[in-house]
């Protein structure tokens, strides 16, 4: 992304942009119609905002300008079988089988771990369609993510209408957010830099984190909704959460290229990859995208906990080691951009910097005691 | 930056290591480490857990190292104080070159330095210097022209100079913050402690007894302490932990708590904590009502008010005293307050009574794990089903916890629930004891009879332990044996005082006692055979000392059906459990007026705005750093050729890009030279 394009840039918008944003226009004042009645001004201005955020993404990004209708029309439908009844879910055919929430999850697991496989394939026997199955199956893995969280969403109102909220409030909901983002956040690097090959290992850290899905599922039963309790009854959280996971999946996603760098440089699997300095280029690029949601989410976080526990900033584990991720990111572009640091020693950091992301995100929660206890597992 | 080449002085050589990135990258690492002891080790717990844990030594050690509240000891601010001090100085020394490269286009660039550039080429076109500013501007790029001695003219061109300007937001957010941070930290305190003019007061003393030294007044510009306040009582101080003790820190205004509220959801989970307060300048005296939710604080006078807990305020209770000591005297009544104490006389021995909190909700999780014992396929269609959290939680009523110490100090602590709970289909109260606070409580069923009272276990209970009643039970019960001809008529005078004989056994010690006769004096094969004899006389008897307590309470006689019977049945056991009681009497929380407390933790942060000042420049610095790039574009026009140069702070991909576009527009007009 560069904001200083040769030309402004809304000169460079061709019809399709034009046409994406009058359908993302007519849908946010058809919503406004239908609901706004019953909004108040804040909920105007969040209205707008997410329709202008998506129209921008939309712009900056081809693909999010089906990829997002897809998977609004899959949840609408899933709205429309519900017909206002979650008995329903056990009942229609096609929620049970295919779109509701914890359909559409189980799917998205299967066709992750199918992804994964079909793009190990496509690497080993540089099959470019192959890979394309492989994305392809990758894009579909996303948009029953996205579409089984909107959905979740609507069942949570349907539960009881004071248990309804976002489903970005537990361990379970966040893992599928994260699986979500990183997926999508690797399929625009691999198509702009046309490196297909790196799914092979991207896929394995979305693999593992469905892994850790399916155990949560089937063992902990954490697939159940639970309301908020009140100290995530916050405004903050439906910005601070996924801002932190942009933030996650980007450095998972530069860790894994990092080891994909480390293999092409030491000569394994190197006359299949792309060139080692393009992988490092794109570890480049998911870190300061990560670095900078990171730096948000961690602002916003601050700002969400002088509302709830009195102050922005009270060393609570979770505080420390966002700090802790903070720094070592921090350090990482400095060294690469100051002094001019490439190559293996970065790789080697990005994928340590995995670690102490990983240790932030769940170790915290599983070692340590903090304020941010109901991320426990 | 490169060392100069003259000798440096100490000092300078000290300025550059400050400011130097090995330096700050280094700070970044220690600061990193350092960081994670506090989140390993909990912090600001009350010295004597450390003590407990560590042992002597390690404690010792542990806290001279300042481990115990890492982040606001001396190390770890020193730490911060470089890594300012650091960014600082590097701001100082990189600073004037960035804004003068910033400003500059540099048009005087020699011809050799454009020529060594990595995008660098010379084409054999004539470009006129319109058509060249053309091709500039159309690429959104100011320029500055200059005209060398050779007559060629130079464009130099750039745009992205906000990448520059990113470094300088960047790093001035980053001293900011840590500005704003130090403004609300506990610096002043520490002095103050340090000094002596500030002692944390360790003793456990009323409000208005805590003297001068370790009170703050309400001028102080930056605290966060807590308070507990009860229902229609105000406070106009709060409390900070500071080290061994705490300090009072005074307030401007006095806070009324009118009403706690408490709310769950149908799951029981806990849904809204809130507190109606009413705040009161102490100068204007005006009056400021609202309600403070957690997420939701209220500000006055630049305090932030917020929901931080919430507990019991000392309620009134009203209780019924069961004398277990002497069975037979009537039940009486005994007013008392929670979290209070008062003495009591029982038996002619002096006690006294500690009440400890009364919780009028206790949500439990009923539920057993929904996975165990599950097949596969139970679990695949669980999975996909939509469903709200199954935990089971639910509320089991009011309980209450009291001590009952004697007169030697000795103290057993209860805890009683007061409202049924449902076990295995039957009603029982619960009641635990323990006596030691380390160990878990030992909790007895108490069977409820139709009326959902207690009232019927402790008649049956009384009359097991009154020996005077024993005739007339072992004459029932002997009846009903012949009766059923259980046993001849020759064995009736035996059979009757073998049932005098358990019934005292049983009234004495329970079972216990009864297995105890049978270790000592029965033969190890025979033990089993009598201990069954034994029961069933004694669930026969039962329900014979049953219906003497019942008549000589004057009441009804019970029908004999299952129900009943299982009553009897668990009371035995009941009974005898009741002898691990050991407590002269039984409380029963008959009823309270709930009176809550709420705990409201206050703060003014006036480096707050600060903080978020410098979190906002933080944000739009990276922002211009990494995704504005600064290009420089040379045009040399002389006759016939035209040289190309660019450069970028950053080496990728789109300058390539760049370079080949702007080589492409020229190049139809002319071939390479």
């Amino acid at each position: 992304m560069e904001l200083l394009m040769q030309q402004p840039f809304y000169k460079r918008l061709n019809l399709g942009d034009w046409l994406f944003a009058l359908f993302i226009a007519v849908v946010t004042g058809y919503t406004f119609s239908l609901y706004g009645s019953r909004m108040d001004i804040y909920e105007d201005l969040i209205l707008l905002g997410s329709g202008a955020g998506i129209v921008a993404l939309g712009w900056f990004w081809g693909n999010w300008r089906w990829f997002f209708p897809l998977a609004g029309a899959m949840s609408l439908l899933a709205i429309q079988l519900y017909d206002h009844n979650l008995a329903r879910a056990g009942e229609s055919f096609g929620l049970k089988y295919l779109l509701s929430s914890q359909s559409s999850f189980m799917w998205m697991c299967t066709l992750f771990f199918l992804a994964t496989a079909v793009y190990w394939a496509g690497l080993l026997s540089r099959s470019a369609l192959l890979n394309r199955i492989a994305s392809g199956l990758t894009w579909a893995a996303a948009a029953f993510a996205l579409a089984g969280l909107f959905t979740r969403w609507y069942e949570s109102y349907l539960i009881a209408p004071d248990v309804g909220r976002i489903p970005v409030s537990n361990l379970y909901e966040v893992f599928i957010l994260f699986c979500l983002i990183t997926a999508l956040m690797y399929l625009y690097y691999e198509a702009k830099f046309a490196a297909r090959q790196l799914g092979a290992f991207v896929l394995l850290v979305i693999s593992a984190a469905v892994g850790f899905i399916l155990w949560y599922t089937f063992d902990r039963q954490a697939h159940t909704i639970q309301p908020l309790i009140p100290a995530l009854q916050s405004w903050w959280m439906k910005i601070h959460v996924p801002a932190n996971f942009v933030g996650y999946g980007a450095f998972a996603l530069s860790a894994m290229l990092g080891v994909a760098q480390l293999l092409a440089r030491r000569g394994i699997l190197t006359d299949k990859l792309p060139k080692a300095e393009v992988i490092d280029e794109m570890m480049y690029k998911a870190i300061s995208v990560g670095f900078l949601f990171f730096t948000i989410a961690t602002i916003l976080g601050a700002m969400w906990a002088a509302d709830a526990w009195g102050g922005y900033w009270s060393w609570d584990p979770k505080e420390t080691w966002a700090l802790i991720v903070w720094l070592n990111y921090a350090a990482w572009l400095h060294v690469r951009l100051v002094k001019g640091w490439r190559g293996e020693p970065l790789a080697w950091w990005a994928v340590i910097g995995l670690l102490v992301t990983t240790f932030a995100f769940i170790g915290v929660n599983m070692f340590l005691s903090g304020l941010h206890s109901y991320g426990s597992l | 930056m490169k060392s100069q080449k003259k000798p440096a002085s100490p000092g300078y050589r000290l300025y550059e290591l400050l400011s130097s990135m090995r330096f700050a990258i280094g700070l970044l690492t220690i600061l990193s480490i350092a960081s994670v002891i506090g989140t390993v080790l909990k912090q600001n717990e009350p010295y004597p857990n450390y003590a407990f844990e560590f042992g002597q030594f390690w404690f010792k050690a542990f806290e001279y190292l300042g481990l115990y509240d890492v982040y606001h000891s001396a190390w770890f601010l020193t730490i911060l104080a470089f890594l300012v001090i650091s960014t600082t100085l590097c701001i100082v020394r990189n600073g004037p070159g960035f804004l003068r490269d910033m400003k500059g286009f540099r048009e005087k660039a020699a011809e050799g330095s454009l020529k060594a550039m990595k995008h660098s080429r010379e084409l054999a076109v004539s470009l006129d210097e319109a058509q060249a500013v053309a091709l500039i501007q159309q690429r959104g790029m100011r320029y500055k022209r200059s005209q060398r001695d050779d007559g060629s003219i130079v464009l130099a061109a750039k745009k992205g100079s906000g990448s520059k300007l990113g470094y300088f937001f960047a790093h001035i957010a980053m001293v900011v913050i840590c500005i704003g941070g130090l403004m609300d930290g506990n610096l002043p305190l520490k002095i103050g402690e340090l000094t002596g003019s500030i002692v944390p007061e360790t003793r456990e003393l009323p409000q208005g007894q805590i003297p001068a030294q370790s009170r703050l007044g309400a001028n102080n510009l930056s605290f966060r302490g807590s308070v507990t306040v009860v229902e229609n009582k105000s406070a106009d101080v709060i409390f900070m932990n500071s080290g061994k003790g705490y300090l009072v820190q005074e307030l401007p205004f006095i806070v009324t708590l009118k009403k706690f509220h408490v709310d769950y959801y149908s799951n029981g989970m806990p849904k809204l904590f809130a507190s109606d307060i009413v705040v009161t300048d102490k100068a204007s005296g005006k009056e400021t009502p609202a309600t403070v939710k957690v997420n939701h604080p209220l500000i006055v006078d630049g305090v932030a008010i917020y929901q931080a807990s919430f507990g019991d305020g000392g309620s009134p209770l009203e209780l019924k005293a069961w004398n277990l000591a002497q069975p037979q005297s009537a039940a009486s009544e005994i007013k008392g307050v929670s979290l209070n104490s008062q003495p009591l006389r029982v038996n002619g021995q002096d006690y006294q009574l500690e009440f400890g909190d009364l919780r009028v909700f206790n949500i439990e999780n009923m539920g057993k794990r929904e996975a165990d014992g599950k097949t596969l396929q139970q679990r695949m269609h669980d999975v996909r089903e939509v469903k709200q959290d199954t935990k089971n939680l639910k509320n089991v009523g009011p309980s209450i916890t009291y001590k009952l110490r004697d007169s030697h100090g000795q103290a057993r602590e209860f805890h009683h629930y007061m409202a049924p709970m449902e076990q295995e289909g039957a009603l029982y109260q619960i009641a635990g004891v323990r006596s030691e606070v380390a160990q878990p409580f030992q909790y007895l069923r108490i069977p409820l009879d139709d009326e959902l009272k207690i009232d019927s276990f402790m008649r049956l209970q009384a009359a097991l332990k009154n020996p005077a009643l024993y005739d007339e039970i072992a004459r029932r019960t002997t009846a009903k044996a012949m009766q059923g001809a259980a046993i001849s008529p020759a064995m009736e005078k035996q059979f009757g005082d073998s049932v005098k004989w358990i019934l005292s056994r049983f009234g004495e010690g329970g079972f216990v006692a009864l297995e105890k006769f049978l270790d000592d004096k029965v033969p190890a094969d025979k033990r089993q055979a009598i201990a069954q004899t034994y029961i069933k006389i004694l669930q026969g008897a039962v329900i014979d000392v049953m219906a003497v307590a019942q008549e000589k309470a004057g009441l009804k006689p019970w029908t004999q059906d299952e129900k009943h019977y299982r009553f009897l049945l668990d009371s035995l056991v009941t009974v005898s459990a009741f002898n691990d009681y050991s407590a002269p009497l039984y409380l029963e929380l008959q009823g309270f007026d709930q009176v809550q407390s709420s705990g409201l933790q206050m703060t003014r942060s006036p480096g707050k705005n600060l903080v978020y000042l410098g979190s906002l420049m933080l944000v739009i610095g990276i922002i211009l750093m990494f995704y504005v790039r600064e290009v420089r574009l040379w045009l040399v026009l002389r006759a016939g050729s035209v040289r190309v140069a660019m450069s970028s702070n950053r080496h990728n991909r789109d300058l390539d890009e760049d370079f080949d576009k702007i080589v492409g527009a020229l190049s139809p007009r002319a071939g390479e030279v």
